[in-house]
């Protein structure tokens, strides 16, 4: 058996404590890594042997949960899907951007989960029936129809691309915006107008100008631009019916 | 132990130097200051029309001035590419299913750039080029 290459790894953590400090910096760690593990190895390595007090998120370990985003020189990725075969020299590892930093890499995921909250991210039946009835069947082709929208792991890389979202906190964002058109396309779903109240405001996709890096950093290729666009073509619709076209309803 | 999580702010002038996506962004954003400029030289091309033949030549003697020329390189530059990055966006903002399957992307996109080749030659027909 070849044995493993191994390589000694720079890593420059941000670290903020909340209890001690007021601004974050950032530590230099050296680690020893198999080259084949990723940037969290890396870090569990550091936790384990060098730093016990460095705190992050991660659960799977297979880019599944999302828990694991963080800048990775500058990129917003999971940490998990990171291999450090893609770094040269020193690895910059920072909290997903656009967050408040909770504590060294763990970000505030409050005003997320709210934002995803408001969009209603669930069925809301067309016509509800008894359980006796049966269930909402569905085809294929229906379900293909908004399956690629349902990948999405809410690991929150793309609020960390988005720049409008770091200059609007408002914006309802691209997971949360791409989850209300998942829903809305789904056929069992009656829910669209209670979502446009939402959707089809200035925080909604009227604060996305399409600079398309969330579509171009989500781990999941959900495309999450590509739903706001198309949820401005059906709100443009909306507006049209119910403004241009006399007796129009929206 | 109590919260108090760090705000970081995103620079609010500067964010687009962060990354070279960013910076692709700001180019085809900016390309519309080149469209619209453009637009306005062609409003005032009519106003010179409508006044009369000197006014008229006056404005093509004036769009012949090295200068002129490379605004309207620029301008048809600027156009091309925003022209581009908005049909490539189509395959994104409307896609077509058919049965289980979407037509591919670059269908949609391909379709297009042809009908703006066949409308770009018809404006040109009926301008007199050919
Ligand atoms: S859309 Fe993609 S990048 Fe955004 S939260 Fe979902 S999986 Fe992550
Ligand atoms: S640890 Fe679950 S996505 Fe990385």
């Amino acid at each position: 058996m070849t044995p493993l290459k191994e390589r000694l790894v720079q890593l420059e953590v941000l670290r903020y404590n909340p209890d001690t400090d007021t601004e974050a910096h950032f530590q230099r760690y050296e680690v020893m890594c198999q080259e084949e593990w990723v940037v969290l190895d890396a870090l569990n390595k550091v936790k384990a042997d060098i730093d016990p007090t460095l705190n992050y998120r991660w659960s799977c370990h297979m880019a599944v949960c999302g828990s694991c985003g963080m800048m990775i020189n500058g990129e917003p990725k999971l940490s998990c899907h990171a291999f450090l075969r893609s770094y040269e020299g020193v690895i910059r590892v920072e909290p997903l951007a656009h967050f408040p930093i909770e504590r060294d890499l763990v970000t505030a995921p409050d005003d997320f989960m709210e934002k995803l909250k408001r969009v209603k991210p669930y069925v809301i039946p067309k016509e509800k029936k008894p359980i006796s009835e049966g269930e909402y069947k569905q085809t294929p082709a229906q379900l293909m129809k908004f399956r690629q929208y349902s990948m999405c792991i809410n690991c929150m890389l793309c609020y960390a691309a988005c720049p409008e979202y770091g200059l609007e906190p408002e914006f309802i964002g691209p997971a949360a915006l791409t989850m209300a058109h998942r829903y809305n396309l789904d056929s069992r779903d009656g829910g669209r107008k209670e979502r446009q109240e939402v959707v089809a405001t200035h925080e909604g996709v009227w604060t996305c100008t399409f600079v398309g890096a969330c579509s171009e950093v989500c781990p999941a290729h959900v495309d999450p631009a590509g739903a706001l666009q198309q949820l401005k073509i059906t709100s443009s619709i909306d507006w049209i019916v119910e403004h241009l076209i006399p007796g129009g309803k929206s | 132990m109590s919260r108090r999580p760090l705000v970081r702010e995103c620079p609010p002038t500067t964010w687009y130097f962060r990354q070279p996506r960013y910076l692709r962004y700001m180019s085809r954003e900016i390309t519309s200051i080149f469209v619209g400029a453009y637009c306005v030289l062609l409003v005032v091309g009519l106003q010179r029309l409508a006044a009369g033949p000197a006014a008229w030549e006056g404005f093509l003697q004036a769009l012949r001035t090295p200068a002129s020329i490379m605004f309207q390189f620029l301008a048809l530059v600027a156009a091309v590419y925003h022209a581009a990055t908005w049909f490539n966006a189509t395959q994104k903002a409307m896609p077509v299913q058919i049965g289980e399957d979407f037509v591919p992307g670059s269908v949609i996109s391909g379709a297009h750039y042809v009908a703006w080749a066949v409308l770009s030659l018809a404006i040109l027909y009926l301008a007199g080029v050919f």
